[in-house]
């Protein structure tokens, strides 16, 4: 019986191999589980602008691009076996939007010489790209945004937060406590109180947490969620009547499916966002070459939201490498090496922008072998009880702060691996 | 015609008590055998090593962990996947604080500390069993993940609260990586299927021996069991402590050779003791083969049919992805009706009626 079930394997994996000479991006999409409401509308956007690129200008630069879905149902197992299934057909590049998929990733993207893109997620210290070879998180990662809310809270509080404090609300994984570290140096230096309080996956069981809130009323409520945590966070807010605008996300904490389902009630609501909002002409182009032919990867309805739009603009990135790396290497076939090259060189401005139909959707940055991590530049934005408002232009996160840990971090790791400098003597 | 005893004569009580007593059967194990360990490693790819018989193979070390226990002593574990935890931490602590040690030995004292925690969770089953066992065992599934999260210790104070392994070597002086990126799949595969083979053969000759005996005793009625002489105490215990260890190899070979980095709540969380605890009862309590065809039902299948579904059909992988939960469902559903002494006893029987055929009485 075993016997069959290999034949059987053998059988759907050679029937599922690929039509070679595509431009493969391969997308570790989840569609099901409790982090769906965020990881559907990011890959239809990824998918849509890659269709976009294929119907409009044929592909980039003369070569079709093609984006296999696999399933992982932000499961690191599933990751794992999806990353095993699909590098073979020629992968380019993967964006798991998942941290713990990412971790498990960094090492074996840069032993098998594929890059791992992680945009505002994964590993933080993976911007040294002395030490990480493979992985880039440009434009911006978690510290960053620990450092952007700070920012701004010193602004709205002239320049002093001594003797506040600060809640920290985080999913209890790898991804919610990325930004301990930096906020506990932040709390150091500025002279709030930070507090900790983790949520456990999925993230629907809150009541203690927000119990706890509701007693020690702390000025700000800082948010790392996910998925299903965002909606019952805010949903718990507002049952704990805490000022909505003194709760603040991070980039994945606010998109519209987060809000929607409390409506008016969470009108104040602010999270930041790496990418604008607003009516793009990009989003006509897509309405008329891959929604009004029918060719979008979901039911269309999630044009020009926070997370399509986020997956349309990692999709453009990584557009925009690969066309990089075609014009370095002077072919238009590039492989995943070529593709590294085109990441690293990687240089996007507001012209750029603009030309590609999204003006000003991110800031401006460039890549370099040092630096996988942008500017790491966010925008503040609030939920108005209708829909998401842009609050501010974007902000600098204080790299006197990040750029340290970063550092160190990355040492730690490189020491553990054995990893020699990428950069060689600059 | 198959399963003949004709002509197979046995001439003294070890060869009447064999674990395989007809011929053919014997062959078809040495057959496994040869295949599993000269054939598979040479024609491995690292799809095939990482996706599907490596997961398989250390399933496998859970699902005859598991049923030493509940399969053959009757104590009903919801905390697997808790305990898969500790081999997990173990390893962890023992290859970032021993740089030297190689993997055999790693493994090995990760099941010895797992056995520990698990006696130490065990000690309720002398009071309680049956459902307020399981609440006990939950106790320690969610304990165990908690700590592991609280205590930075565990994880050596890294930024994120994840474990990662790094590379390490088979055995002393080999140079031969089984975990870390640059581990080659056949060395990673031979390495879980040494171990799934050791500990499997163990496990047969433990439950066929007096330890065995007195565990099947107490699960068939304790109270009986301690009237003729089985020492509650030390069955139980010694069941827990079996068990545990052999969940602990499975929970450190997850993480350093399969996964290579963990997060705790996700890998080791309530959902993996209830996986490793449905592969037994698909597979067959109190059955080592039950367990192999467990833990091949919940790996293997799921992986077939997503790739059948979204490769050979062309679904929508969100599609399949839900179709996938109601077929496996279904599946199991179905086994359980068909046959509630799971795929084991299925085979079991077919067995059975091969022997016969063609001539049923």
């Amino acid at each position: 019986m075993k016997k069959v079930t290999l034949i059987a394997v053998a059988a759907a994996v050679a029937a599922g191999s690929p039509a070679a000479a595509d431009l493969v991006f391969p997308s570790l999409s989840y569609r099901t589980g409790p982090y769906a409401a965020g990881g559907i509308p990011f890959a239809d956007g990824y998918a849509d602008y890659m269709t976009l690129l294929n119907e409009r200008d044929g592909g980039i630069g003369g070569v079709m691009t093609r984006v296999p879905e696999c399933e992982t149902a932000y499961n690191t197992e599933r990751g794992v076996e999806c990353y095993e299934s699909t590098r073979g057909e020629g992968a380019l590049v993967y964006q798991p939007l998942s941290t713990g998929i990412t971790y498990q990733l960094i090492p074996r993207t840069t032993v098998d010489g594929i890059p791992l893109h992680t945009m505002g997620y994964g590993r933080t210290s993976a911007a040294n790209g002395d030490v990480f070879s493979h992985t880039f998180n440009y434009p911006a990662n978690y510290w960053d945004a620990a450092s952007v809310i700070v920012n701004q809270l010193l602004e709205e509080n002239d320049g002093s937060l001594e003797g506040q404090t600060i809640a920290l609300l985080y999913h209890n994984s790898a991804y919610g406590r990325e930004p301990i570290r930096t906020l506990e140096t932040l709390s150091e230096q500025h002279g709030f109180e930070l507090s900790q309080l983790a949520v456990d996956h999925p993230g629907q069981e809150q009541g203690n947490q927000w119990l706890q809130i509701r007693r020690e009323r702390p000025d700000y409520v800082v948010m790392w969620g996910w998925g299903v945590m965002n909606q019952v966070a805010i949903q718990e807010a507002i049952n704990v009547r805490y000022p909505m605008e003194n709760f603040i996300g991070n980039w994945w904490a606010g998109a519209d499916h987060d809000v929607e389902s409390a409506g008016a009630d969470a009108a104040g609501y602010r999270s930041l966002n790496m990418n604008r909002l607003g009516d793009m002409p990009v989003f006509a182009e897509i309405q008329e070459h891959v929604i009004d032919a029918g060719l979008n990867a979901g039911d269309g309805t999630n044009l020009g939201n926070v997370l399509y739009t986020r997956g349309m603009y990692a999709a453009m990135l990584a557009a925009e490498a690969a066309a990089t790396a075609q014009e370095i290497h002077g072919v238009a076939e590039i492989d995943a090496s070529m593709m590294r090259d085109g990441m690293e060189a990687l240089e996007i401005t507001n012209a750029r922008m603009e030309e590609l139909g999204m003006p000003g959707i991110g800031p401006e940055f460039a890549v370099t072998c040092e630096d996988h991590g942008g500017t790491g530049m966010a925008i503040m934005q609030q939920w108005d009880g209708e829909a998401w408002v842009t609050l501010t232009d974007f902000i600098a996160p204080d790299d006197s702060v990040t750029q340290p840990l970063v550092l160190e971090d990355s040492a730690q790791y490189a020491e553990e691996n054995g990893i020699e400098s990428q950069c060689g003597e600059s | 015609m198959f399963y003949r005893e004709a002509g197979d004569y046995k001439t003294s009580y070890a060869a009447d008590n064999q674990t395989f007593p007809i011929l053919f059967d014997r062959y078809r194990y040495y057959f496994v055998l040869i295949v599993g360990a000269l054939i598979i490693p040479f024609v491995l790819n690292d799809y095939w090593a990482n996706s599907i018989l490596i997961p398989f193979l250390i399933y496998a070390i859970a699902a005859i962990g598991l049923n030493i226990l509940t399969g053959y002593c009757g104590q009903v574990s919801l905390g697997t996947g808790g305990f898969m935890a500790v081999g997990a931490y173990t390893s962890y602590k023992l290859m970032t604080a021993f740089p030297g040690l190689d993997m055999i030995s790693v493994t090995l004292l990760s099941g010895v500390m797992t056995a520990m925690v698990g006696v130490a969770f065990g000690l309720p089953s002398l009071r309680i069993k049956g459902f307020y066992l399981a609440v006990a065992t939950l106790a320690a599934q969610f304990f165990l993940v908690w700590l592991f999260n609280k205590v930075p210790w565990f994880y050596n104070y890294s930024a994120s609260g994840q474990i990662s392994a790094p590379e390490r070597d088979f055995f002393y002086f080999t140079g031969i990586p089984v975990t870390g990126p640059n581990a080659e799949a056949w060395a990673k595969y031979l390495f879980c299927f040494l171990f799934v083979f050791v500990l499997a053969w163990v496990a047969r000759n433990l439950t066929r021996g007096s330890v065995g005996r007195q565990w099947m005793a107490i699960r068939d009625m304790d109270i009986a069991a301690e009237i003729i002489g089985v020492n509650p105490l030390k069955a139980k215990l010694t069941a827990f402590a079996v068990s545990s260890f052999y969940v602990g190899i499975a929970g450190a070979l997850l993480f350093t050779v399969y996964l290579g980095a963990v997060e705790v709540g996700e890998v080791y969380g309530i959902t993996k003791s209830f996986l490793v605890l449905f592969m037994i009862i698909i597979g067959g309590l109190g059955s080592i083969f039950g367990s192999f065809a467990g833990a091949a039902f919940m790996v293997i299948l799921p992986v077939v049919l997503r790739n059948f579904l979204t490769g050979t059909m062309n679904w929508d992988s969100a599609l399949a992805t839900h179709f996938e939960f109601v077929i496996v469902g279904a599946l199991i559903m179905f086994f359980l009706i068909v046959e509630p002494h799971g795929l084991a006893r299925l085979w079991a029987l077919v067995k059975e009626k091969l022997r016969l055929w063609p001539f049923p009485h």
